[in-house]
């Protein structure tokens, strides 16, 4: 018992570092059986992420809402939960953002950004308690109820935009005049589009870190997460703590869509379809084990991986959903850690002999 | 029946079974007659079931070999066992809730009409099975809706559907009442007077006396002996099994009774379906007695403990706590006024396996200072809590940080015995404590009972072990169908008449114990 | 328009967009009776919808004729199984958690499929147009009112909807096969000590269900899109299994819940008829669906008739 938990330790680092070398060499042989050229195409995706102080700032903007949405879902995760609607949430967060500001069109940015900053996220937390509320009143799955909420948040986003936003004879809204972008950086990135959302990200993965294992509400949404029946018996009430997990995942993910829109486009669009901020998040929060730390991590990882695709495209001509080829075959293999342990076990019987000798 | 001249159907040679940490099987052998009912007697964890599974293909043994009528097998599948004509009657029914008796019977082995099931011809087939041993069990009952002693037989059945001639039965008298269980053994007889063999794996003695013709005793993983059973005794079994010679007997003193600190009163309870769970019950517990509520698995005794805890609602009826009602109360407020619950599944409701045992061990008391300052946690006063708890009550964990999962059943039910009792209750619950433990575990949780009521606490203890609750309850309440059919005191009462009010056959209702 | 012609007209379209569901739906219902989730449906159906697209192009090139969309759905049953088979590998070889393994199927679909078309077709992002199933009306048949025109004026894929609801069915409750994916899926450790091999009907039920959401997603591709690109599937997937949810993973209830979310779709057509409707913004109108399916979860549906062991990789240790 106690040789399977140290290996199971060992494994929370080494499994997921095996299946980003795995998922890499999948990436690798797609490329040859297209007849493409994996280490030319490699070395222009890097060359992209960091080849200069625009793109780095760009990548990191890249990243940004993908910290967001995965601490969404990884919150979830541990208070026992799949939000699959992050999607939704991070659109409503958006909607209820771009609303504020253009409702607040005049006022000085020191009060209407942190406004619309504040009113995403809480948007985007009450979108998501919907969930959290149907399972823990009538215990309908939130799997389910989260999937249909993407919808009606898309199609409502729109009716929202259309109706009341619309630039005139064009599909998104009228410009936001209040910004969150880091102006004073804006040289050092040679005007990438950087933004405070990034520094609110760091902040909101360390309150999640914070929150879930320091304090006596964390505790208890971590003993729901774990057995329900548990925390009932304790006298814990379950169907609050799930809405509230939802509530505060649902935060996260507004705020994703709130610096979108703030830092970044500086308006908002008419989807056609979802636009799938919600599904990346669930990669990253699988490829940072559900915590905190590691969903940076993550972040950085796809973030990076998207961003460079476009230049392994223009330097390798590898089409981009080659990256998704990639994050699907990591969080295969993570998913399937018996693969990973498989591959590994030669290696870990070596050490265990060595140690022996 | 135990003819030495009788020839061995089935000998297990030097079994060894070996998992990670331990050796399950250390070289066993065993040899299984003809016609006879061999005991496997054992204390939970000695390997019985091990030595089961590997007779039934479910493990493979590591070393050792296994011989039917003395031509070596390998079984390495359940399929091979059934070839053989092996056959298991599982403690937990390995049966689909929703499908009826003959779907589980036929399930792997279902008569064909072209492509069809042949449900009319496998229906006649069960039914015939049923009347040939005297099952009475109807074919086309759904598993949920009939009693867990018919679905016992429904698990012998499928053996006898497959043809098996060795019988397996794994501590097959776990959940049923004593009636249950003499007819169980007329079953048994009329098997082997059929020329069924059978092997009995259980830790009772009273029914190894009664049915077996030879005991094998196994203890850590060993055989200790194997002996007829008409030249030995109980005591003698005891005291090799467990290694040491055991009384049985509980040393307690006269309860010291005092006021009722709980009072329930025609409490009743009915399901989402509006089936009746509780049924009218009335139920006093007073300070410094041991209440035992014996009744067979189902009647009400889940519900009788969630009605208290507040982790169901009752519908009518009032519950009270020294006076004061608790009716209905959240369950943190319940625990609050003075209730301790040690539950019944400890694995579900008890502990939170993947916490530390220091974060279950104020999985009640976490939000309350000094656990807790502000918001936040104070991990320093946890830990040292927990340590105490741990030295204390003699928790066998490498230390606090380690995940209560990887603890044995009995330290994780120390560990819950533990948190429960140190919060001084008024009030303790103790579901079925000691299951699934040894015999030094099982002393050790008989006794921190009788301590907290010797302290003047009111126990209410549910079992179905009718044992244990004659050895530690001062008073017993029967529970049948959603009520109290019956109150007696352990020295005047017996097996017998405790199984006719469990089954419902005689109502005295409640007396509360005056 | 009279009111025959018109609800004939909005049942048929009902079924135009409920096949593809119903397809999916009980392909779901294999895979999940089976006790494995497949949330995977959606990138199944992906496959589907590529393999079928790409198929009968290359069956259309090599001169087939309108025998290329029959290849383009063999393509497509088979693509799907493979798909199907990434997803028992991890979720049963591997005790995967289900619905991760799933999600990996929806993001391999995305990106490979995308991939291949782009090396196929010089880059674009979408495949030719193709040769698609048109309407086969049923002489005699479609002369009765309403059903006539909704029923017996169809697809040749809905013909084989229709039937494979009853198939599945019969095949679920009838058959011994039936007998033992049921069991497998609520109670796997009975159905081991009967001898019945968990793992190989877990990898029947959701091949199974590859199969079926491929042949989703074919009816998509051949008979409402003419084409594969990167929308060609944008949440069918996951309204089939909300179809499946509904109809308690049952066939035939599969088959109701498909149809009304197939009519919620049609619906939307003909509300632009109606002076009255036209004042409710498009947006309410599209989002009816989905908050029917909140609706109807809050006010119905008990989660008892999901199989017990759904979701529970089997471990013969824990027996």
């Amino acid at each position: 018992m106690n040789k399977l938990r140290k290996i199971f330790t060992l494994d929370s680092l080494v499994v997921p570092l095996v299946a980003i070398v795995l998922g890499l060499i999948v990436g690798a042989l797609v490329m040859l059986l297209g007849n493409y050229n994996p280490i030319e195409a490699y070395s222009a995706l890097i060359k992209r992420v960091v080849g200069s102080p625009y793109h780095v700032g760009e990548t990191i903007r890249q990243v940004t809402p993908l910290i967001f949405t995965g601490l969404a879902v990884a919150f979830a995760f541990r208070s026992g939960m799949f939000n699959i609607g992050a999607d939704g949430q991070v659109l409503i967060g958006m909607t209820t953002a771009t609303a504020v500001s253009l409702s607040l069109d005049g006022v000085h940015a020191l009060v209407s950004v942190p406004l619309a900053v504040i009113a995403g996220g809480l948007a985007g937390g009450c979108w998501a308690a919907i969930a959290g509320f149907l399972k823990a009143k009538r215990g309908i799955n939130e799997v389910i109820t989260t999937i249909m909420l993407n919808w009606v948040a898309l199609y409502f986003s729109n009716y929202i935009i259309r109706h009341f936003f619309l630039l005139k004879g064009q599909n998104r809204s009228e410009d936001i005049q209040a910004s969150a972008s880091m102006t004073f950086l804006s040289s050092i990135f040679d005007n990438a589009r950087v933004h405070w959302g990034t520094v609110i990200a760091l902040i909101a993965a360390a309150f999640f870190y914070i929150y879930l294992w320091k304090t006596k509400q964390g505790y208890e949404m971590r003993a729901v997460g774990f057995n329900q029946h548990a925390a009932e018996y304790a006298g814990m009430n379950v169907g609050r703590n799930v809405i509230k997990a939802m509530f505060i995942s649902g935060v996260f993910a507004g705020l994703a869509g709130t610096f979108e829109v703030l830092g970044v486009f500086h308006f908002q669009s008419v989807f056609a379809a979802s636009p799938g901020y919600g599904f990346d998040g669930i990669a990253v929060a699988l490829l940072g084990m559900n915590h905190p730390i590691g969903v940076v991590f993550a972040a950085i990882l796809y973030g990076g991986l998207t961003y460079g695709s476009a230049g392994m495209s223009f330097a390798a001509g590898v089409p981009p959903e080659l990256i998704k080829i990639i994050i699907g075959s990591i969080i295969f293999f993570i998913a399937a850690q018996g693969i990973v342990r498989f591959i590994l076990k030669p290696f870990y019987l070596k050490r265990k002999k060595e140690k022996v000798l | 029946m135990s003819t030495a001249a009788a020839a061995p159907v089935v000998e297990l040679k030097q079994i060894t079974k070996r998992f990670p940490g331990i050796i399950a099987n250390d070289s066993i052998s065993l040899t299984l007659r003809k016609g006879e009912i061999h005991a496997l007697l054992g204390e939970n964890g000695a390997g019985k079931s091990t030595l089961m599974n590997i007779l039934f293909g479910l493990y493979q043994p590591d070393e050792g070999t296994i011989e039917m009528n003395g031509t070596p097998v390998t079984i390495d599948n359940p399929n091979k066992a059934i070839k053989y004509g092996i056959g298991m009657v599982h403690q937990h029914f390995k049966l689909v809730q929703p499908f009826t008796v003959t779907e589980n019977i036929i399930l792997g082995m279902e008569p064909k009409k072209g492509l069809n099931i042949d449900y009319k011809s496998a229906s006649a087939q069960v039914a015939k099975l049923s009347e040939q041993y005297g099952l009475q069990v109807n074919p086309n009952s759904k598993i949920q809706d009939i009693s867990v002693g018919m679905q016992q037989r429904v698990e012998i059945m499928k053996t006898l559907y497959r043809g098996a001639d060795i019988l397996i039965f794994d501590e097959p008298t776990a959940v049923l009442t004593p009636q249950e269980i003499e007819e169980l053994m007329a079953i048994m007889r009329r098997l082997v007077a059929e020329g069924k063999s059978i092997i009995l794996i259980t830790h009772k003695l009273k029914e190894i006396m009664e049915i077996s013709d030879r005991v094998t005793i196994i203890r850590r993983g060993k055989v200790i002996d194997t002996v007829d059973t008409d030249k030995t005794n109980p005591s003698d079994l005891a005291e090799k099994m467990v290694g040491r010679s055991v009384s049985f007997k509980i040393d307690k003193d006269e309860p010291n009774i005092g006021q009722p600190v709980l009072e329930m009163n025609q409490v009743r309870v009915e399901s989402k379906e509006g089936v009746s769970l509780l049924n009218g019950l009335d139920l006093v517990v007073r300070a410094g007695e041991v209440v035992g509520i014996a009744g067979v698995d189902g009647n009400g005794q889940t519900e009788l403990i969630e009605a208290i805890t507040g982790l169901r609602k009752i519908n009518s009826g009032t519950i009270t706590l020294s006076g004061r009602s608790i009716t209905n109360l959240p369950t943190r407020k319940i625990i609050e006024s003075g209730v301790s619950h040690i539950p019944e599944d400890r694995h579900k409701h008890g502990l939170v396996l993947d916490f530390s045992v220091k974060e279950n061990m104020i999985l009640e008391t976490y939000y309350k200072t000094p656990y807790s300052k502000g918001a936040f946690l104070d991990q320093r006063t946890i830990g040292e809590y927990a340590g105490k708890l741990v030295k204390d009550f003699d928790v066998r964990t490498p230390d606090i940080e380690t995940k209560a999962r990887s603890l044995s059943g009995g330290n994780q039910q120390k560990a819950i015995i533990a948190r429960e009792i140190d919060k001084n209750p008024d009030f303790l619950i103790a579901a079925q404590p000691t299951r699934g433990l040894d015999v030094g575990a099982i002393e050790f949780v008989h006794k921190q009972l009788i301590a907290q009521r010797d302290q003047g606490k009111a126990v209410l203890l549910v079992s179905f072990e009718l044992d244990e609750i004659m050895n530690v309850a001062d008073r017993i309440a029967v529970i049948y169908g959603g009520k109290i059919v019956g109150e007696v005191y352990p020295k005047d009462t017996n097996d017998q008449e405790l199984g006719l009010m469990m089954a419902g056959f005689i109502d005295k209702g409640g007396q509360k114990g005056e | 328009m009279d009111v025959l012609t018109l609800l004939g007209q909005l049942l048929n379209s009902t079924l135009v967009f409920s096949t593809a569901l119903i397809f999916t739906a009980l392909g779901g219902i294999f895979s999940e009776r089976s006790g494995v989730v497949n949330i995977g449906l959606e990138g199944l159906m992906i496959f589907g919808a590529f393999a079928a697209g790409v198929g009968t192009y290359y069956a259309q090139e090599a001169g087939m004729g309108s025998a290329a969309p029959w290849v383009g759905v063999i393509c497509a049953i088979f693509v799907g199984i493979l798909g199907s088979l990434i997803h028992a590998l991890a979720s049963v070889t591997f005790k995967a958690d289900q619905t991760i393994s799933g999600i990996v199927i929806n993001f391999l679909a995305a990106g490979l499929t995308l991939f291949i078309v782009k090396l196929l077709f010089d880059g674009s992002a979408e495949t030719p147009l193709i040769k698609v199933f048109h309407k086969q009306a049923i002489p005699l048949l479609r002369d009765i009112p309403i059903i006539g025109e909704g029923f017996f004026n169809a697809y040749p894929t809905t013909y084989l909807a229709l039937i494979l609801v009853a198939v599945a069915f019969y095949v679920l409750y009838k058959t011994p096969f039936g007998l033992r994916l049921r069991s497998v899926g609520e109670y796997p450790g009975a159905a081991d000590t009967l001898g019945v091999n968990v793992s190989r009907m877990r990898y029947i039920g959701v091949m199974i269900s590859g199969a079926l959401a491929g042949l989703g997603g074919a009816t998509i591709t051949l008979t409402t899109t003419s084409l594969f690109s990167h929308n060609t599937i944008s949440g069918q997937g996951y309204i089939a299994i909300a179809a499946m949810i509904f109809g308690k993973w049952n066939p035939v209830g599969a088959f109701g819940a498909a149809m009304f979310f197939g009519f919620s779709q049609a619906i939307r057509n003909y509300v632009q008829l109606f002076e009255w409707s036209r004042s409710i913004p498009q947006e309410f109108i599209f989002m009816i669906p989905y908050v029917l399916t909140i609706i109807v979860l809050v006010s119905a549906v008990g989660r008892a008739s999901a199989p017990s062991a759904l979701g529970t990789p089997y471990d013969p240790s824990k027996r």
